[in-house]
């Protein structure tokens, strides 16, 4: 706690405990109880109500992007379906997997964390961050395959070859790729984001820090890493299918 | 004020303020009343550069040509002064300073739910404002507060760096919110029911859902013309296939309800404070809740009543007109519940009452001007004229602002454990209801005339009216000055301030002044309904 002092200042002016301890499991570290909750459901309750809000924002920002993308599609029908075409649905098939397991290996790494099983929590945690590197490295040769035929956002758009001929046959071609490198570019920040701070958290299960008593933060972690899950499970159909 | 002194539970010996001191103490502070005191000092400081850049506007304004700079460099005056007092004054004002000193206590809570992103939500605030302050020294922004494409995405001005600040301010806006959503529901004390919350909790937290259900969308537009800027994403642009209206429609999906971001607690605070100081229940506890819920609710469907102008299907305007109509009933709830509230009640005109009463008659005003500016054929004459200017700063300024001050002199014993000068409190509330009166009057009538809003010149014939609007601002700004001089007095050698100043049977003037570290020296259980005065002490209202 960052707050030894006041924590203490507290305790004296109460009389009843505060920052008590959960129940620990032998070899784990104990973790305390917020000094201003009264119980660890208190706690546990405020951390969840409080991230899920944090996800609603996310859906609400995600939410602007998905509106844009509709009110385009339906103006340029065309153009959304030549630029489809051209992004590999194979390979977004390929990450759709990935997602879809890594979600499946993070569920098991909450549940070892519920059952303080540190090892087995650690590796499914690594396995979790593995496929969003697994889905990085991917979404890397796709971006490039697109700088190298410069199918880009509109101030970089100089398509050649047999691409630019196809392009050529509808309106505004460009629109399409901004709203997939933004789409994608803010998603992948979201896998990115969520590999560092997963790979964080690996590290304090390693330390024993997250156990039966205490696995409120893999469980928030775990949410996050669905909600990015979820969003490419509609990022996908929208980019590469309904064209 | 009766009998409270009585009971009052005797006064720790350390308090949140005396407790720690130091920097540190206070930039890694924790405690929901420190960070509401730097939420205050940072958003009072906003109010007063957004008031300086007021005061230019209206100086520049006095001669029908410019009397101060040229069209320009007017422009990046309003638009500081827009982006100043909306984003870094009003939004977290009253939340996030008010909010965060009494809102615990109110529920008896010793904190919020979430202490460290409160903290978290301060220093974005903080960088946020950093990142506009840059923009203002790199040159200033020309665009509006609102940003319109195309031309934000052309503009020579720094519209990256405000952009950037703004979403950041958003960011922190959205945490308060969270956080507040959080803490009450699952912070209040044994007893604290919902309809025993006091009515500014209620207002709180239907701004709260705003925050949290509004900002991302301000958020993703904003970064979306940031990309604009960037490398021409081209969603807001025709040249590239894209809509400009599509980023009006995204704006004030955000920026209608921050409107209510703004008004709703502000409502709140009116109603503690005529309770408290008309000394009576406040009438229709009920439908003042649940009218708080409703216009959080309706405040999303009305966003394109900012767009009449701007190319909508006649049906969409049949809606937006309706639905803006439809948003006066919960409101209009809200002004004849205080004023049933006051009747007969034993009113103490001190100055927070004064603020109440002055925001009543404002409020009154400004909402009605925003039921004629609803009306779609009106609408079209009135539409960007000084008409909407004085219309949102009667809700803005006259409303909001006013209740900031209802709210700052109510709670300033509470917080700062000092009294400030009644007399000359009363003095300055006073010219602030005046000099307001007098800015924002004419400007109604100019607008009903066509004066468009935002010209740096306008026609001779209305150089009395603008002449008279600035005189009233700087009566308004005396006033405003004076408030600093009495409360920076009070802060050096004030009266002590009684554990509760005026009589209140709100949890958080259930404890010495200032409060201790963690509001309450034993955690308090409530027991009684609230606003019940019907017990001389307050002390009673709940046992610990």
């Amino acid at each position: 706690m960052s707050q030894t002092a006041s924590a203490e200042v507290h305790a004296e002016a109460h009389d009843h405990a505060h920052g008590h301890a959960t129940p620990t499991p032998p070899g784990f570290v104990p973790h305390h109880v917020a000094h201003h909750f009264k119980t660890w459901e208190q706690e546990f309750q405020s951390g969840k109500l409080g991230f899920w809000l944090f996800l609603a924002t996310e859906i609400l920002l995600f939410g602007g992007l998905f509106a844009a993308y509709i009110y385009y599609h339906g103006i340029y029908p065309e153009t959304f379906a030549v630029c489809g075409s051209l992004l590999s649905w194979k390979l977004g098939a390929l990450n759709t997997c990935v997602l879809l397991l890594s979600s499946w290996t993070m569920a098991m790494a909450v549940r070892a964390a519920q059952l303080s099983q540190r090892k087995a929590c650690f590796n499914w945690l690594m396995i979790t961050v593995a496929c969003g590197a697994v889905f990085m490295v991917v979404k890397y040769f796709e971006y490039s395959a697109k700088i190298e035929h410069g199918t880009l956002p509109t101030a970089w758009f100089h398509p050649h070859g047999e691409e630019a001929a196809l392009l050529a046959t509808v309106p505004h071609p460009s629109m399409f790729f901004s709203i997939y490198f933004t789409m994608t570019g803010i998603h992948g920040l979201h896998v990115l984001i969520g590999m560092i701070v997963i790979s964080w958290y690996a590290v304090g299960v390693a330390k024993g820090r997250y156990h039966s008593g205490h696995y409120l933060p893999i469980d928030l972690v775990g949410l996050y890493w669905h909600i990015v899950d979820i969003i490419w499970i509609f990022l996908f159909p929208l980019l590469y299918l309904v064209p | 004020m009766t009998a409270t002194a009585v009971d009052a539970p005797t006064p720790s010996e350390t308090n949140y303020l005396n407790i720690k001191s130091g920097f540190w103490s206070w930039a890694a502070t924790l405690d929901h009343k420190r960070i509401g005191m730097m939420y205050l000092i940072g958003t009072s400081l906003a109010f007063l550069v957004g008031g300086l850049f007021a005061l230019l506007v209206r100086t520049h304004l006095w001669n029908h040509t410019g009397a101060l700079f040229d069209p320009a460099t007017y422009n990046q005056v309003f638009t500081l002064h827009g982006v100043f007092m909306v984003f870094v004054f009003i939004i977290p004002a009253i939340p996030a300073a008010l909010g965060n000193m009494a809102l615990p206590g109110m529920l008896g809570a010793p904190d919020v739910a979430l202490p460290r992103l409160n903290l978290a939500s301060f220093y974005l605030w903080l960088v946020g404002t950093v990142f506009i302050i840059v923009s203002l020294v790199a040159g200033g922004v020309d665009t509006g507060w609102t940003f319109y494409t195309p031309y934000s995405a052309q503009s020579a001005t720094p519209v990256i760096a405000v952009g950037l600040g703004v979403f950041i301010l958003g960011f922190s806006s959205i945490f308060t919110g969270l956080n507040f959503i959080v803490t009450v529901h699952k912070m209040r004390a044994p007893g604290m029911t919902w309809f025993r919350m006091p009515l500014f909790v209620w207002a709180v937290y239907a701004t709260a859902l705003l925050q949290v259900l509004a900002t991302p969308v301000l958020g993703i537009t904003l970064l979306l013309l940031v990309f604009e800027r960037l490398y021409q994403i081209g969603v807001f642009l025709p040249e590239f296939g894209g809509d400009p209206i599509l980023f009006q429609h995204f704006f004030w999906f955000y920026s209608h309800p921050a409107v209510y971001i703004m008004i709703l607690p502000a409502m709140g605070v009116i109603s503690e404070v005529i309770s408290v100081h008309a000394r009576k229940p406040v009438f229709g506890y009920r439908m003042i809740a649940f009218s708080s819920l409703a216009i959080a609710i309706i405040s999303f469907l009305v966003w394109g009543h900012h767009m009449f102008t701007s190319g909508e299907s006649e049906f969409a305007m049949m809606a937006f007109s309706f639905l803006t109509f439809f948003v006066g009933i919960p409101s209009a709830i809200k002004e004849f519940n205080w004023v049933a509230t006051i009747w007969k009640g034993s009113i103490a005109l001190s100055a927070p009452m004064l603020y109440a009463i002055a925001f009543l008659i404002i409020f009154a005003i400004g909402g009605l001007t925003g039921i004629f500016l609803a009306s779609l054929s009106l609408n079209i004459h009135l539409h960007d004229t000084y008409y909407v200017v004085a219309h949102f700063h009667y809700v803005m300024m006259g409303s909001t602002a006013v209740a900031f001050f209802a709210g700052l002199h109510h709670w300033w014993p509470k917080f700062t454990g000092r009294m400030y000068s009644e007399k000359w409190a009363k003095v300055a509330a006073v010219l602030v209801f005046i000099g307001f009166n007098a800015t924002f009057l004419p400007q109604f009538i100019m607008g009903s005339e066509g004066m468009p809003r935002r010209y740096a010149t306008y026609l001779e014939k209305w150089t009395e009216l603008h002449r008279a609007s600035t005189v009233g601002a700087y009566i308004l700004a005396s006033g405003v000055a004076l408030m600093i001089v009495y409360f920076v007095h009070s802060l050096i050698a004030g009266e002590k301030a009684k554990a509760n100043q005026w009589g209140a049977v709100t949890l958080e003037w259930a404890s010495s002044s200032p409060p201790p570290l963690y509001n309450f020296d034993k955690d308090p259980i409530v027991t009684r309904e609230v606003y019940d005065y019907s017990v001389p002490s307050q002390a009673e209202g709940y046992r610990a």
